[in-house]
């Protein structure tokens, strides 16, 4: 054990800061589910390009900086702590990619992976469908096989950033009479394909963060499928792994909200204590953020001496979401009044992330399989309990 | 920056967990607890012994194996999920580490070296703790007195039992007037000695904690595949796999703070109070709910003194405010974290 960064490391993190610093725009952009927003982030994630930073862990020749997990969570702090935009090409890069460059064929590398860290392809996932959410092998959704084409039929729902996105990813039922899990494949369409029909859902906030999308007949190569034939669901797990495992949060963006939460509570300090428990409160979303860290740097330690990440994934899940609801409720509470202000109230000047961050914070139990699945699997698949 | 075990310490650790398996069954401590005066046993401390434990931490001049805190983390672990009492970590771990910083060489070669021999029992007298165990089966008590380190044997002192729910645990309210004769070291040096000996303590009540949430959990998953209620095993009800998987998150995001803390202790750190209260905090959680989860799933066995889950949960109480309650760690965090130079946020971690 060595906690220590080597040189290599503190000159990465010395680098990173450098350029984030010279290029973090002053300003926030605007929300990435605005069409507006869409653009900026594009364009911002075209500049993290041209550094390799949009995809630091991807090998050299694919846009990549070839960096390992200690690396990465190097970036991810830096990037957090510089107050750098929100990745908008967050399902590509870090849940479609993992997953294409174990599966995909040396021309699929090559035809998406290069545009998806530019962000010129920007990606969204379609695995949910209205009687498939935690039950996703209930998909009904059809691709029948004709000649070099696949024919898509049905409907996928809750697909975030959709409505703006160039691509989807998603599970199609591709065997007809097949049942559960078997008959499904992995395919990639763009979202532009005559007799798609993509439809904004506004979530909780009023913007359109995700999207219904029909199929009517849709007709897409063939060469866009991941994987074989009728092996969707494996590869599908394998991309929820990395959803859940570390590539989706890290720890760095709950070390940035519980410092950002100190600060809150430092700067109510009169108000807060006289309510113990909102100290308390502070306190211990300070040591989980904490905890999430070490509990990360010591995967990240065991990955690179040849671990698998296994059904542990799981508790992540669990621990980072719970924590970030809980960082959130607590900064309601020492906003009192002003809590319910929406971000662009006048009387809400530097407190707007707050209401934001809450209202998505409770989508986290959520999304990524809900926190009630993880706990089956924590308990069958880790604990080895019997099943219902 | 690698922040996983070698190859060794694990290692030592799976040996030690080997031979606890075998030698340390429930069984075999209850009737140590509960048919002897002392609840202790000569033959398991020779056996203990003879595993290099008593003598991990004596320096190799004095005879010992010279090993760490980063060791002792790993051990603890295992030493908890075997209900060994802490009588071990406070001798040979805290109490050792104690006689180790002192000056008087006559003293520390005398004591390190029975104590690599098996044939010392170390107390420690702190006021975190008002009350001392195993006082009375004691070779050698040592005391804190204003930052001072005092050394007597049980005859010099009175005690007074206090016999508590953790059928291993004899606690003794300590009479005793510091003398000269009795101290061993002053305070300009014993403040330091003193302050390490409560950080490696809440490191060592901290591992132990972990390793009851991890015992706890496993007799939870067992005993629910074995009882069946409705034609079915309980275990195959959600409720009751929630219950266990709210501990398995719990204990894996305990140990990597606990390890954290072992790392800041061997090797020296700026926050190390708040490391070690944050770690004792975390794996107390765990360990508080996993007796509680542990024991729904138990049903009425859980609430009877022949299961033996009540050997662990008890433990698990009475550790909860040895070394510190919690207020004492959330006190020594908030320092650290309220700090008007505090250095929090993303990359402040190491
Ligand atoms: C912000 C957000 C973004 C999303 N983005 C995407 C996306 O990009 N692509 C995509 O495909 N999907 C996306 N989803 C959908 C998400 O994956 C689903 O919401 C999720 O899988 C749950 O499905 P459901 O909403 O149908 O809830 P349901 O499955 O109907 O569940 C409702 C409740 O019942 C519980 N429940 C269900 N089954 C069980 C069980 N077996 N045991 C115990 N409890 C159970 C659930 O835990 C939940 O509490 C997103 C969702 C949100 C909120």
């Amino acid at each position: 054990m060595d906690l220590n960064y080597t040189q290599e490391q503190q000159q990465f993190r010395a680098t990173v800061r450098g350029w984030l610093e010279a290029h973090v725009p002053s300003a926030p952009l605007p929300s990435f589910d605005t069409e507006e927003g869409f653009a900026a982030h594009r364009q911002w994630e075209a500049k993290l390009a041209s550094q390799g930073y949009s995809a630091v862990t991807w090998p050299k020749d694919l846009g990549g900086l070839g960096a390992d997990l200690i690396e990465w969570l190097i970036f991810e702090e830096e990037y957090w702590r510089a107050g750098a935009p929100g990745r908008v090409n967050q399902n590509g890069i870090f849940l479609l990619a993992p997953t294409l460059m174990e599966y995909g064929t040396a021309e699929q590398k090559a035809r998406f992976l290069p545009r998806m860290a530019t962000s010129e392809d920007t990606w969204a996932q379609g695995w949910s469908e209205p009687g498939a959410g935690s039950d996703m092998a209930a998909i009904r959704s059809t691709a029948r096989r004709e000649g070099d084409e696949f024919v898509i039929n049905g409907q996928k729902i809750w697909s975030t950033r959709a409505v703006y996105a160039d691509w989807l990813f998603g599970l199609f039922r591709s065997e007809s009479g097949s049942s559960r899990h078997h008959g499904l494949s992995f395919i990639l369409m763009p979202l532009d394909l005559p007799g798609i029909t993509v439809r904004p859902i506004r979530q909780l906030n009023g913007l359109p963060g995700f999207a219904e999308i029909f199929f009517d007949n849709v007709r897409v190569p063939a060469n866009n499928l991941l994987g074989g034939e009728g092996e969707g669901w494996r590869i599908a797990m394998a991309t929820a792994g990395f959803e859940r495992g570390l590539m989706l949060r890290s720890p760095a963006r709950f070390q940035k909200t519980a410092a950002d939460l100190v600060a809150l509570y430092q700067a109510n300090r009169e108000r807060c204590d006289a309510d113990p428990a909102i100290r308390d409160a502070v306190m211990k979303c300070w040591m989980d953020a904490e905890a999430y860290t070490l509990a990360t740097y010591a995967t990240a330690s065991r990955l690179a001496k040849g671990a698998k990440i296994g059904a542990e994934a799981s508790t992540n899940k669990i621990f980072w979401s719970e924590l970030d609801v809980k960082m959130h409720e607590t900064a309601m509470s020492i906003l009192g009044a002003r809590a319910e202000l929406m971000p662009h109230a006048p009387r809400a000047e530097g407190i707007a992330q707050w209401l934001d961050g809450f209202l998505f914070s409770l989508a986290g139990p959520i999304y990524a399989g809900t926190n009630e699945i993880q706990r089956n699997i924590i308990a069958e698949r880790m604990l080895g309990m019997p099943r219902a | 920056m690698n922040f996983s075990f070698d190859d060794q310490q694990v290692q030592f650790r799976d040996a030690v967990r080997s031979f606890l398996v075998v030698q340390a069954a429930p069984e075999v401590l209850r009737e140590h607890w509960e048919t002897t005066d002392s609840g202790r046993s000569p033959e398991m401390r020779q056996k203990i012994t003879e595993q290099g434990l008593t003598a991990l931490s004596v320096p190799e001049a004095y005879g010992g194996l010279q090993q760490g805190d980063l060791d002792w983390v790993l051990l603890l672990q295992e030493v908890g999920y075997h209900g060994i009492p802490d009588s071990l970590s406070d001798a040979a771990y805290v109490g050792v580490g104690i006689v180790a910083a002192l000056e008087d060489e006559a003293f520390k070669s005398e004591w390190l070296g029975r104590m690599c021999e098996g044939k010392a029992r170390l107390a420690i007298s702190h006021p975190l703790n008002p009350l001392v165990h195993d006082a009375q089966i004691a070779d050698l008590i040592l005391l804190w007195h204003n930052d001072e380190v005092h050394a007597a044997t049980p005859d010099q002192v009175g005690l007074e039992l206090n016999p508590s729910i953790d059928a291993s645990r004899r606690l003794y309210k300590l009479d005793w007037t510091p003398s000269d004769a009795t101290r061993v070291c002053d305070a300009a040096s014993g403040k330091a000695i003193w302050a390490q000996a409560v950080n490696r303590a809440a490191v060592a009540v901290g591992a132990q904690m972990v390793g009851l949430a991890q015992r706890m959990l496993d007799l939870g998953v067992d005993y629910s595949a074995q009882r069946k209620q409705f034609g079915k095993p309980i275990g195959s009800f959600q409720a009751i796999k929630h219950q266990m998987a709210d501990i398995a998150v719990k204990i894996e995001f305990a140990r990597p703070v606990l390890h954290r803390a072992a790392y800041a202790l061997q090797h020296g750190d700026a926050t190390l109070e708040a490391k070690v209260s944050h770690a004792r905090l975390a794996c107390a959680e765990a360990a508080l709910l996993a007796a509680r989860n542990a024991m729904q799933a138990h049903g009425a066995m859980g609430y009877t003194w022949e299961a033996d889950l009540q050997m662990f949960m008890k433990r698990a109480w009475a550790l909860e405010s040895f070394w510190g309650d919690r207020l004492f760690h959330k006190q020594r965090v908030a320092q650290a974290l309220f700090a008007a130079d505090a250095q929090i946020g993303p990359g402040t971690t190491f």
